[in-house]
């Protein structure tokens, strides 16, 4: 059971008020119709699918109901930072 | 390779069963072979035995970083069944399944394969709606599939709650009578002796840490032991880790890797003789010969590479557990476990040749792998005796996720697909 810290209600709260949303920081292309098949399947299925550090999108549902960012170790389960949408902290390791 | 007979257990009687001969032996690598498979678990163990059954290719080495069979066929829950809505994927696994029927004799092995039958429960009208166009569509594709209702449901499984009053009343299920379970482990271990018996060099405690590619076509692999070993044609199998290999090959996969957990309880008397599942309250049930209870549970929603899970998700899976077999509410559970299973955004394997030449993909069976050993070995090794798509793997290509050729069997394959 991962134990997270929501950033926008300042506490820690059990994962089953969470739904984890996937890999961060995936921009929608901006102009869909210009895409090739290939770019908009890429942007649609592919993932980076990181062992290690991963960065992801949480939604803190049964609770206040927003969005933030999460970097945590797949392999150890760990969560080593928490930070809000729109930001990007530099970390050691952490693809993307 | 000594055949297995009744003649041969009472000679070996005769010697305390102190002489059986190993079933495989531990060879040092080649410096090069025909083709390399990467993950010594079933599929990969089944994919070289058909490459040198089917077509002649002994020259062939399995890498297993770990030991034979210890990934996900150690983990599964063991069932077995082809009731897929679409057509591929039908296709794919009836193929699995008829060999499935063949398979102890074929291997001189058994794998204890016991066609006890598999239910999916129909807890509300939509349910039953689903369930009959699963059914006549696999009637079309010539695979048995029948609706029963519940009355009938309650006199074949005495266990299974079939009142009004639950929660969410049983109304009726489809059942695949030829569908059941097997042994996992004999099945790894039937294939690797087989294998080993026809030539295939199984490679233990191999790690591969990097692909060699020049010019856009791969000419081998790196391994942590034994440093470099030559292939004209590469095939990986390595279920959750499939991402890692491609990482190094230097593309990305539609897959991600998810804990899925089961767990079983202790052992009790016999009680159940076929394999539940419900889709609505998801959970799935079987008994196993030693007499406990095998249950499935659904992925974490977050990737996972560390082979455990989160405790709610168990707890989720005991509560639709005894949603359907509240007798069974007081047992114990003894063990629980998780795997790592790489899921596809369809819930359809990946069978594939990759943007590298001659390096091939077979992976993406999500939480459903198992039950499709046989078929993914025998189409894998088509697939790279061939050095393109087998026309039964022709459909699950990586590709399809950008011409949109999907094959969406989510929900339509049921919890434990």
């Amino acid at each position: 059971m991962l134990h997270i810290f929501c950033p926008h209600c300042g506490e820690y709260r059990e994962e089953e008020e969470f739904r984890c949303k996937g890999q961060a920081h995936i921009a929608r292309p901006l102009d869909p119709e210009a895409c090739s098949d290939e770019e908009w399947g890429h942007f649609m299925f592919f993932r980076q699918n990181t062992r290690g550090q991963h960065r992801e999108l949480w939604v803190h549902s049964t609770g206040c109901r927003k969005h933030f960012n999460v970097i945590r170790n797949t392999v150890t389960y760990e969560i080593e930072k928490v930070y809000l949408v729109g930001t990007k902290p530099e970390t050691e390791g952490a693809a993307s | 390779m000594e055949k297995y007979s009744a003649l041969g257990l009472l000679k070996h009687s005769l010697s305390n069963h102190e002489n059986w001969p190993r079933l495989w032996h531990n060879p040092t690598p080649k410096k090069k072979y025909d083709i390399i498979i990467v993950g010594g678990g079933g599929h990969g163990l089944a994919t070289a035995y058909y490459l040198a059954k089917n077509h002649g290719i002994t020259n062939v080495a399995v890498l297993e970083k770990g030991w034979l069979g210890g990934g996900n066929t150690a983990r599964n829950t063991t069932i077995v069944r082809s009731n897929y809505l679409w057509d591929e994927s039908a296709r794919l696994y009836e193929h699995a399944l008829k060999l499935w029927e063949g398979l102890s004799q074929d291997l001189n092995y058994n794998v204890m394969f016991s066609q006890r039958g598999v239910y999916h429960l129909c807890h509300t009208l939509q349910d039953i709606r689903d369930n009959e166009r699963l059914v006549s569509a696999n009637r079309l594709n010539g695979i048995d599939n029948e609706m029963i209702d519940a009355e009938q449901l309650q006199r074949e499984i005495p266990l299974l709650d079939c009142s009004r009053n639950t929660r969410f009343p049983v109304l009726g299920a489809s059942v695949q009578r030829r569908a059941g379970n097997a042994r996992h482990d004999a099945v790894a271990w039937g294939y690797a002796r087989a294998a080993a018996a026809l030539g295939v060099d199984l490679i233990q405690q191999c790690e591969v840490v990097d692909m060699v590619i020049e010019n856009g076509a791969i000419t081998g692999v790196k391994t942590r032991q034994h440093g470099v070993i030559k292939a004209d044609r590469v095939g990986c199998v390595a279920a959750g880790n499939s991402g890692v290999l491609a990482k190094m090959a230097g593309f990305e996969l539609p897959v991600e890797s998810h804990p899925l957990q089961a767990l079983v309880s202790e052992p009790i008397k016999p009680v159940l003789d076929t394999v539940v599942m419900s889709n609505h309250v998801h959970g799935y049930m079987s008994q196993s010969d030693k007499g406990d209870l095998v249950i499935g549970a659904g992925i974490d929603s977050w990737v996972g590479y560390g082979q455990r899970g989160s405790y709610s998700i168990i707890e989720h899976t005991i509560q639709a557990i005894v949603e359907m077999f509240p007798a069974v509410s007081r047992v114990r559970m003894n063990r629980q476990w998780g795997g790592i299973v790489d899921t596809c955004p369809d819930a359809c394997p990946i069978i594939t040749a990759t943007p590298v030449r001659n390096l091939f993909f077979n992976c993406g069976w999500g939480t459903g792998g198992f039950k499709a050993t046989p078929g993914s070995g025998h189409v894998f090794a088509e697939t790279l005796a061939l050095g393109k798509a087998a026309p039964l793997a022709e459909p699950f290509s990586m590709f399809r996720f950008h011409s949109g050729a999907l094959i969406d069997e989510h929900g339509a394959a049921a919890v434990a697909h």
